[in-house]
C-alpha cells in the first residue's frame, strides 16, 4: 500500500452514495490500508451499509446542515477532525459542485494546497502522486505535494471503475461542525428539480452533443430529438454554452462533465482540446462536421464529413422509420 | 456598492500551449489576453453595479505588469483596476495566488466579489473559495443568476438536478458560469476611455505578504513528470454523399444501440 489512511468525501443522491463516491472508494482501497468517509445529510447512518460494501470502515457523520451550502460546514468539520490528531495521509474529493467547495475551503483552512482535475493516482516515494490530463488529454502531467499535512486531491468522475469489496457496514462516528461565524451564512431557501426525460448526461449509454456548427440556438432541438430517439442524453460544447444557447449543465469537456458512454455522437463540434478531454474516453465516437480537417475526426471511429443541417434531419427520419 | 471582479490574463487559448521544460509549468511568456470566462463576471458586475455611486474594480495578478487583458474589462465599463505583478509570484500554486488576490481584493473594500468558476488555462476551480475562506466571507459557486436585495444576494445556484435558490448576506464571493449573461462588446468610446482609467500596480511587499509564502517559494506541489498520453486512433472518415445518415444508422446497428 502506498499510504496508510485515506478519507473520501461521500455524496448522496436519492438515498444512496453517488457513482463517483463509489469510484473514489474503490481507488482509495487500492492505495491505502484504511479507508474512511466523511459524509453529511439527514441520514448518513443509512449510507453505512453501501459505504462499507465499498471498503469504508468508518463514516464521520457531519449531520444535517439545515440548508447551509456544504462547503463551509463540511470543511470545518473535517479540519476539526484533523486538528484532533486524526489526520489521514490523503483526502479524495469528487470534482462536483460541493466537492470543489469543500476542497477549496479545506485547503485555505489547513494552509495546504490542493491538486484538482485528477484522473489517476500512482505511488511515488512512499506517498501518492496524481495524474492530470493536459492539452486536451494529449499529455499526462504527474504531480505531488511537498511539505507536511494531508494531500488534498479533487478527482474527476469516471476516472476509476467502481467495484464493491463486500465489507460490512461502516461504523458511524459523529463529527461536529465548529463555530464558523460569517463564512457559513449562505443558505438554500428553495430547491428546484428540473424535469429530465432521459438518463443523466454522465450516466447515459448514448450521448449526442451539439456545437457551434449547428448555426443557431434553435437547431439544438435536433440534438435533443436525436438523443431521445437513442434513449440518450443531450450534451454541448463549451462554445454554445458560452453563447447562452444551452445551460452549463449540458457542457461536456474540461470545464464541464466527463462522459464515457458506449456511443458519443458529436454534431457540428470541431473538437477543441477543451472538448476532447471530456469525451475521448467514450467507447465509440461518431462525428459529423463539414470541415474535414476538424480535430474531432482524429478521435472518431466513424466520421461523416458533411453538413449537420442535412445529416441530422436525415438521421432522425431514418431512426423514426425504424422505430 | 463596490463590486470586485477577478480577471485572469492568460495566453491565447486558440494558440497551442507549451510547457516550460525546466519547471513543467505552462509557458506564459507570450501575449496575454483576458480569459473569455471572465467576460461573464465583468458583465454581471456591471449589471449589478449600475446605480449612482456603484463601482466595479478589476483585480488581476499577472507577470511583467501586463495590463492588456485588464484594458478589455475597463473598456467594457469597469472603473479601475488593481494589478499585482512581482517576479516573486512566478510559479505560484492556486493557494498562493488566492493569498495574493485576497490581499489585493481587500484594498477595494468590496460588497461583492465576482469570479469565473474556473480559468480556461489552469482550471483548478478552487481559487474563488480559497479567496473567500482567506477573507472570512461566505461564497456561492456556480451561480446562473444573481440579484441584490438590500444587504443580501439572491443567487440561483446550479445543482446536479436543477438549481437552488440561495440567500447570502454581503459581502460575499460569487462565481458565475459562462453563458449566464451576454457580455457587452466594448464600444469605441469605451476602448478610448479605458486607456486613461487608473490601474494600481502593487507588489508582494505592498500587500504586506511574505515572499516565502507565494510564488515558487511558497508552492507546496511540484510536477514530477509529463508524458504523452495513449493516442486514440481514428476510424473510417467518409464524405457525405447523401448516405451519411445511413452510415451512422449502420454503425449504431452494429453496436446494437438501435
Amino acid at each position: 500500500m502506498a499510504i496508510d489512511k485515506v478519507w473520501v468525501l461521500a455524496e448522496e443522491a436519492d438515498g444512496a452514495p453517488t457513482p463517483v463516491t463509489l469510484e473514489l472508494l474503490t481507488e482509495a482501497r487500492a492505495v491505502a490500508s484504511t479507508v474512511e468517509v466523511v459524509a453529511w445529510g439527514p441520514d448518513v447512518a443509512g449510507l453505512a451499509g453501501p459505504l462499507g460494501d465499498y471498503g469504508a470502515t468508518t463514516v464521520y457523520d457531519v449531520g444535517d446542515l439545515d440548508g447551509a451550502l456544504p462547503g463551509v460546514p463540511v470543511a470545518g468539520a473535517v479540519a476539526t477532525l484533523i486538528e484532533s490528531g486524526n489526520a489521514p495521509d490523503a483526502i479524495l474529493l469528487p470534482a462536483t459542485y460541493e466537492g470543489r467547495d469543500v476542497a477549496g475551503r479545506l485547503s485555505a483552512k489547513l494552509d495546504r494546497p490542493v491538486l484538482t482535475n485528477v484522473t489517476g493516482l500512482v505511488e511515488s516515494d512512499g506517498g501518492l502522486a496524481s495524474q492530470h490530463p493536459v492539452f486536451g488529454g494529449s499529455h499526462i502531467v504527474t504531480a505531488r505535494f511537498t511539505g507536511t499535512g494531508p494531500a488534498i486531491f479533487v478527482i474527476r468522475a469516471k476516472s476509476f471503475a467502481a467495484e464493491p469489496a463486500g465489507g460490512g457496514a461502516a461504523s458511524v462516528v459523529p463529527a461536529s461542525v465548529p463555530e464558523l461565524a460569517s463564512t457559513n451564512t449562505a443558505k438554500v431557501v428553495e430547491r428546484h428539480v428540473e424535469e429530465r426525460s432521459g438518463p443523466k448526461l454522465d450516466e447515459a449509454a448514448v450521448v449526442v452533443s451539439g456545437g457551434r456548427g449547428l448555426g443557431e440556438a434553435s437547431n439544438y432541438a435536433l440534438i435533443e430529438e436525436l438523443a431521445k430517439l437513442l434513449h440518450g442524453a443531450a450534451g454541448a460544447s463549451r462554445a454554445i454554452v458560452d453563447a447562452g444557447w444551452v445551460p452549463y449543465s449540458h457542457q461536456v469537456g474540461q470545464t464541464g462533465k466527463t462522459v464515457k458512454p458506449t456511443v458519443y455522437v458529436a454534431c457540428g463540434i470541431s473538437g477543441a482540446t477543451q472538448h476532447l478531454v471530456g469525451m475521448k474516453g467514450s467507447k465509440n465516437i461518431v462525428a459529423i462536421n463539414k470541415d474535414s480537417e476538424a480535430p474531432i475526426f482524429s478521435v472518431a471511429d466513424l466520421g461523416i464529413v458533411g453538413d449537420v443541417h442535412k445529416v441530422l434531419p436525415a438521421l432522425i427520419e431514418a431512426l423514426k422509420a425504424k422505430a | 456598492m463596490n463590486v470586485v471582479v477577478c480577471v485572469k490574463q492568460i495566453p491565447d487559448p486558440a494558440v497551442p500551449g507549451t510547457l516550460n521544460p525546466d519547471t513543467k509549468t505552462l509557458d506564459r511568456s507570450g501575449k496575454l489576453i483576458m480569459d473569455d470566462s471572465d467576460n461573464y463576471g465583468v458583465e454581471m458586475a456591471l449589471q449589478l453595479a449600475g446605480g449612482d455611486g456603484d463601482e466595479v474594480t478589476l483585480v488581476s495578478m499577472a507577470p511583467g505588469g501586463e495590463t492588456s487583458g485588464l484594458r478589455t474589462g475597463l473598456a467594457m465599463g469597469a472603473a479601475r483596476a488593481i494589478l499585482v505583478s512581482d517576479d516573486a509570484l512566478a510559479g505560484s500554486d492556486a493557494l498562493g495566488t488566492a493569498k495574493v488576490l485576497a490581499a489585493a481584493i481587500g484594498r477595494a473594500n468590496p460588497d461583492l466579489v465576482v469570479m469565473a468558476t474556473e480559468s480556461t488555462d489552469g482550471y483548478t476551480g478552487t481559487l474563488p473559495v480559497q479567496v473567500a475562506e482567506l477573507m472570512g466571507l461566505p461564497s456561492v459557486t456556480f451561480a446562473k443568476a444573481i440579484s441584490v436585495d438590500g444587504g443580501n444576494l439572491k443567487v440561483e445556484r446550479q445543482t446536479e438536478s436543477g438549481y437552488d435558490e440561495v440567500v447570502c448576506p454581503m459581502p460575499a464571493v460569487v462565481t458565475v458560469t459562462a453563458g449566464v449573461v451576454e457580455p457587452r462588446y466594448p464600444s469605441f468610446k469605451g476602448i478610448m476611455a479605458a486607456k486613461s482609467k487608473p490601474v494600481d500596480n502593487l507588489t508582494v511587499a505592498d500587500l504586506g505578504l511574505d515572499a516565502s509564502q507565494v510564488g515558487a517559494a511558497g508552492a507546496r506541489q511540484e510536477i514530477t513528470d509529463v508524458s504523452a498520453a495513449e493516442e486514440r486512433t481514428s476510424g473510417e472518415i467518409v464524405v457525405d454523399e447523401g448516405d451519411g445518415a445511413q452510415r451512422v444508422v449502420a454503425f449504431l446497428e452494429q453496436l446494437k444501440v438501435v
